[in-house]
C-alpha cells in the first residue's frame, strides 16, 4: 500500500488517510452501535411499561420480592466498573500500557462480582419457583410472608386469584429477559476486554491508537446505562 | 472467466483462490458475493410462488392442501422479504457502489462489511434449515399466537434466522452512514452526493433504528416457545396485539427498506438517460429522509381491524397519509426531469419508466388503504397482496433489475446484449402487470388472501394472475440467462459506456481493486450534464494499474 506519500502506520488500515479519520470513523459507528443497541432493549422497555400500567398491583407484589439490598449493591458495583473503565481509557490515551492491563481487570473483576451477586439472585428466585416458565408456581404464603403485596393495594388484591399468579408470572417473564439480555452483554464486554489485555500485554496502545479501548468503554458505559434504567424499573417502582 | 483478459489487474482478476473470495474485504467482492446468495433465495422464493399460483389455477385444492399451501405463502414471504429484497439493492449495488461513488478505497469498516455476508448466510441457513424441515405456515408476519402458543411448524429455526440475518442488516446500515458520513472525497459535499449515496443513507437510518426492534420481538418468540417464557401469551395475561406492534413497528419501516434504495437507483438512471441534472435534487435527497423518518410513525395502519382505538387509527390514518407527499415529490421531479430531456430508451431505461408508472399505482393504491373505511373492506383480501406488489417487485425488483442493467458493466467489464435486455423488460412488465393487476379487481370483490380454494366466480381473474407469473418468470429467466452469458461473451466495456456522470464511471471497468490510485477531486454538482464533453472522453484517471 505504498500508494501515500505521508507514513502508513501499522495500526492505520489502507482505506483511511489519517489516524484521526479512523477514530473518528470507530467513535461514530460505535454510536450507531449503542443508537441500535437502545432501540433492542427499548422494545423490551416498551412491553414492561405496557404491562406494568395494566397490572400494576401484580408487578408491584413481584418487584417487592427482589431484594433491593442485592440490587443496589449491585448498581454500586457497576458505576465502580464504569470508573475503573474511564481509567484504563484515560490510560490507553497516555500510552500506559501496564495501567491499561490493571484498569481492565479490575473492570472484569467488578464485571463479575455483578454477575456472581445475579447468579445468587437467579437462585434465590429458582428455589422460591419463580423463575419464569413451565416451573413457574405462584406460592401465595411466600408473598404473604414476605409481605410483597404493597399496602396501598392491600385491600383490592385477593393473592390467591389464579390470575393475580399470572400476572406475577408475566413480571417474571420480563425480569428475567431484561436482566438476562443485559447480562448477556457484560458478558460479551468481558469478552471483549480479553482480547483488550492481549493488545495491552503487546504494548500496543498509544497516542496516536487507542480507540479499541474507548470504543469498548462506550459499549461498558452504555450496559452500565441499560442497568441504570432497569434497577429503578424492577426494584424500585412501586416499592413500599 | 477473465483468462482472456489483457494485463490489466482489476478486483476480480487479482487473485482468484477460494479464499482470496470468502476473506475478502474488498466491498465489491462482497456485493458480488451478496448477489449470489440472494439470488438463490430469489430461486426459492419465486418456486413457492409458481407452486402456489399453480394451485389457484382452480377453486378447489387440486395441487396441495391447505396446510402445504400456508407453508409455500409463508416460504415465500419470508424469503423474498427477509433474504431477498431487505439485501437486495443495499448489500448488493450499495455495497459495491457506495465507497467508490464517494470516492473512497472501502467501507469504514471491510472487516464488519464481510461478517455481514457471513452473518446473513449463517441466518439464511437457518431460514433453509426452517424450510427443509417441512416449514412454517405462519405468513411472513409470524403473528402469535400462530407463532406462539398454536405453533404446529419451524418457528424458531425461522425466527432464528431472520433474528441473525437482521444483525447484517445492521452491520450493514452502520457501514454505510459512517462511510458517508467520514470517508467523502475532497470536495465531495453532501449536496454534490449522487441521490443514490441519499437513498442508501436513508436506508442505513431505517436498518439501524428498525432491525433491532424486530430483533428483540422474534426473540422474544423463540425464547416464548423454546422456555415457555410467555410475554405475548394470554394466559399469563400477556397480549398478542403487542407483538403486532412491535413486529410493524419494524416492518413497517422496512417496506421502505424495501423501496428507499431502489428510488436511489432510479434518480441515477433517469438522469443519465435524459441527460439531465434531476429537478429539485434538494427536495429529491431530503424526501428519502422524510420517507425514512415518517415510516417509523405509521406502523398502525397494519392494525385498523386489530382492535385498535378508533383515534389511534385516525391519528396512523393521517400520518400514513403524510408518506405519499415526499413519494410524489419524487415521482414529480422524476417526471420533471424527463421534460426536454434528451431521452434515450435502453434497457436501464425502460426498468426506470416502468418503476415510475407501477410504483405510481402502489403508492395510490396505498392510500386507498391507509383510509380506514376502505380499509376495512379490503383488509386482508388480494388487494392488498396486489398493492404491495406494485411497491415491491413492481418498484423494487424493477429498480434492482435496472441497477443491475446499468452498472453491470462496471461490476463485470461486459455489456450485457441491449436487444434481449429491452425485450425482457417489456416481458417483464407485461407479465408483472398481467399477475397482480388482476390481484386489486380480485380484492376488491372480496377474495380474502392466504386461501387455497375460491369460489368459482373468481377463476378467470386467477387465471389470468397465473398466466401473468409465467410472463414474469420467463421474463427473470431470459435475464439471468443473457446476464450469464455475457460475463463470458459479451461486448467488453468501456469505463464510462452511458457517458454518465458519478465517480464510479471514472474508474476503469471492472475497477481496480482498491478503486482510486489517488483520492479524486470532486469539483462538480451530481449530475451535471451540461459540459457534455466531460462524459464523452473515456478516461481512466482512477489509475489502471493501482497495486
Amino acid at each position: 500500500m505504498a500508494e501515500t506519500e505521508t507514513s502508513h502506520p501499522d495500526h492505520l488500515a489502507h482505506h483511511f488517510d489519517s489516524v484521526e479519520q479512523q477514530r473518528e470513523s470507530a467513535s461514530f459507528g460505535m454510536w450507531l452501535f449503542i443508537a441500535q443497541e437502545i432501540m433492542f432493549f427499548g422494545g423490551l422497555f416498551l412491553g414492561y411499561i405496557v404491562y406494568r400500567i395494566k397490572y400494576p398491583m401484580a408487578f408491584a407484589t413481584g418487584s417487592n420480592l427482589l431484594s433491593i439490598e442485592w440490587g443496589a449493591f449491585n448498581t454500586a458495583v457497576l458505576i465502580g466498573s464504569s470508573l475503573t473503565m474511564a481509567l484504563a481509557v484515560r490510560a490507553a490515551q497516555t500510552g500506559n500500557n501496564r495501567l491499561i492491563i490493571r484498569w481492565i481487570l479490575a473492570t472484569m473483576l467488578l464485571g463479575s462480582v455483578f454477575l456472581g451477586v445475579k447468579v445468587v439472585e437467579y437462585k434465590d428466585k429458582y428455589d422460591h419457583q419463580l423463575v419464569a416458565g413451565p416451573m413457574f408456581e405462584f406460592d401465595a404464603d411466600y408473598v404473604l410472608e414476605r409481605e410483597a403485596v404493597p399496602a396501598v393495594y392491600a385491600d383490592d388484591i385477593d393473592v390467591h386469584d389464579p390470575q393475580f399468579g399470572s400476572n406475577v408470572h408475566l413480571f417474571y417473564s420480563f425480569y428475567f429477559v431484561m436482566t438476562g439480555m443485559h447480562a448477556l452483554h457484560m458478558i460479551i464486554g468481558i469478552g471483549v476486554m480479553i482480547w483488550l489485555l492481549v493488545k495491552a500485554y503487546r504494548k500496543r496502545f498509544g497516542p496516536d491508537y487507542y480507540s479499541p479501548v474507548e470504543m469498548t468503554g462506550l459499549y461498558w458505559h452504555f450496559v452500565d446505562i441499560v442497568w441504570i434504567f432497569l434497577f429503578p424499573m424492577l426494584y424500585l417502582m412501586g416499592r413500599h | 472467466m477473465e483468462s482472456g483478459d489483457t494485463k490489466r489487474k482489476h478486483y476480480l482478476n487479482i487473485e482468484n483462490t477460494p479464499q482470496s473470495w470468502l476473506l475478502t474485504l474488498d466491498h465489491k467482492r462482497i456485493g458480488i458475493l451478496y448477489l449470489v446468495t440472494i439470488l438463490l433465495f430469489f430461486f426459492l422464493g419465486g418456486v413457492a410462488a409458481v407452486l402456489f399460483r399453480l394451485e389457484l389455477l382452480t377453486p378447489d385444492a387440486h395441487l396441495v392442501e391447505h396446510e402445504t399451501y400456508n407453508r409455500l405463502f409463508t416460504m415465500h414471504g419470508v424469503t423474498m422479504i427477509f433474504f431477498f429484497l431487505i439485501p437486495s439493492i443495499p448489500a448488493v449495488l450499495g455495497n459495491f457502489l457506495l465507497p467508490i461513488m464517494i470516492g473512497a478505497r472501502d467501507m469504514a469498516f471491510p472487516r464488519i462489511n464481510l461478517a455481514s455476508w457471513y452473518v446473513f448466510t449463517a441466518g439464511g441457513l437457518f431460514g433453509l434449515a426452517a424450510i427443509v424441515f417441512g416449514g412454517v405456515d405462519t405468513g411472513w408476519t409470524f403473528y402469535t399466537p400462530y407463532s406462539s402458543t398454536y405453533a404446529n411448524s419451524n418457528v424458531i429455526l425461522a425466527a432464528l434466522g431472520i433474528f441473525i440475518a437482521g444483525f447484517a442488516s445492521i452491520m450493514t446500515g452502520l457501514n454505510f452512514i459512517v462511510t458517508i458520513h467520514k470517508m467523502r472525497a475532497p470536495g465531495l459535499t453532501w449536496f454534490r452526493l449522487p441521490l443514490f449515496i441519499w437513498g442508501q443513507y436513508a436506508t442505513a437510518i431505517i436498518m439501524i433504528l428498525g432491525t433491532p426492534v424486530i430483533a428483540i420481538t422474534v426473540l422474544l418468540v423463540g425464547i416464548e416457545r423454546l422456555f415457555g417464557v410467555g410475554i405475548f401469551d394470554p394466559a399469563i395475561g400477556g397480549d398478542p396485539l403487542l407483538f403486532q406492534h412491535l413486529f410493524w413497528f419494524y416492518s413497517h419501516p422496512a417496506v421502505y427498506i424495501m423501496i428507499l434504495p431502489g428510488m436511489g437507483v432510479i434518480s441515477e438512471v433517469i438522469a443519465c438517460f435524459s441527460r439531465k441534472r434531476i429537478f429539485g435534487y434538494h427536495v429529491v435527497a431530503f424526501s428519502s429522509l422524510a420517507i425514512a423518518i415518517l415510516g417509523f410513525f405509521v406502523w398502525g395502519h397494519h392494525m385498523f381491524v386489530s382492535s385498535q382505538s378508533m383515534y389511534a387509527g385516525m391519528i396512523f390514518s393521517i400520518l400514513s397519509f403524510l408518506v405519499a407527499i415526499p413519494s410524489a415529490i419524487k415521482v414529480f421531479n422524476w417526471t420533471a426531469t424527463l421534460y426536454k430531456g434528451s431521452i434515450s430508451l435502453d434497457t436501464p431505461m425502460l426498468y426506470a419508466l416502468g418503476f415510475i408508472g407501477l410504483f405510481t399505482i402502489g403508492g395510490l393504491t396505498g392510500l386507498f388503504l391507509a383510509t380506514m373505511a376502505i380499509n376495512i373492506h379490503v383488509h386482508d383480501t388480494y388487494f392488498v397482496v396486489a398493492h404491495f406488489h406494485y411497491v415491491m417487485v413492481g418498484g423494487m425488483l424493477m429498480a434492482f433489475l435496472g441497477g443491475i442493467h446499468f452498472w453491470w458493466p462496471k461490476m463485470f467489464g461486459r455489456m450485457y446484449p441491449e436487444a434481449w435486455g429491452r425485450f425482457a423488460a417489456i416481458v417483464i412488465f407485461v407479465g408483472f402487470n398481467l399477475t397482480f393487476f388482476p390481484q386489486f379487481i380480485l380484492g376488491y370483490l372480496g377474495m380474502p388472501r392466504r386461501y387455497h380454494v375460491y369460489p368459482e366466480e373468481f377463476q378467470v381473474l386467477n387465471v389470468m394472475s397465473t398466466a401473468g407469473a409465467s410472463i414474469l418468470g420467463a421474463g427473470y429467466l431470459m435475464v439471468f440467462v443473457y446476464l450469464v452469458w455475457s460475463l463470458f461473451k459479451g461486448r467488453r466495456s468501456v469505463s464510462n459506456p452511458w457517458c454518465a456522470a458519478g465517480l464510479e464511471w471514472r474508474v476503469s471497468s471492472p475497477p481496480p481493486q482498491h478503486n482510486f490510485k489517488k483520492a479524486p477531486v470532486v469539483d462538480r454538482d451530481a449530475y451535471d450534464y451540461t459540459d457534455e464533453d466531460v462524459y464523452k472522453s473515456d478516461y481512466d484517471s482512477g489509475g489502471t494499474s493501482d497495486g
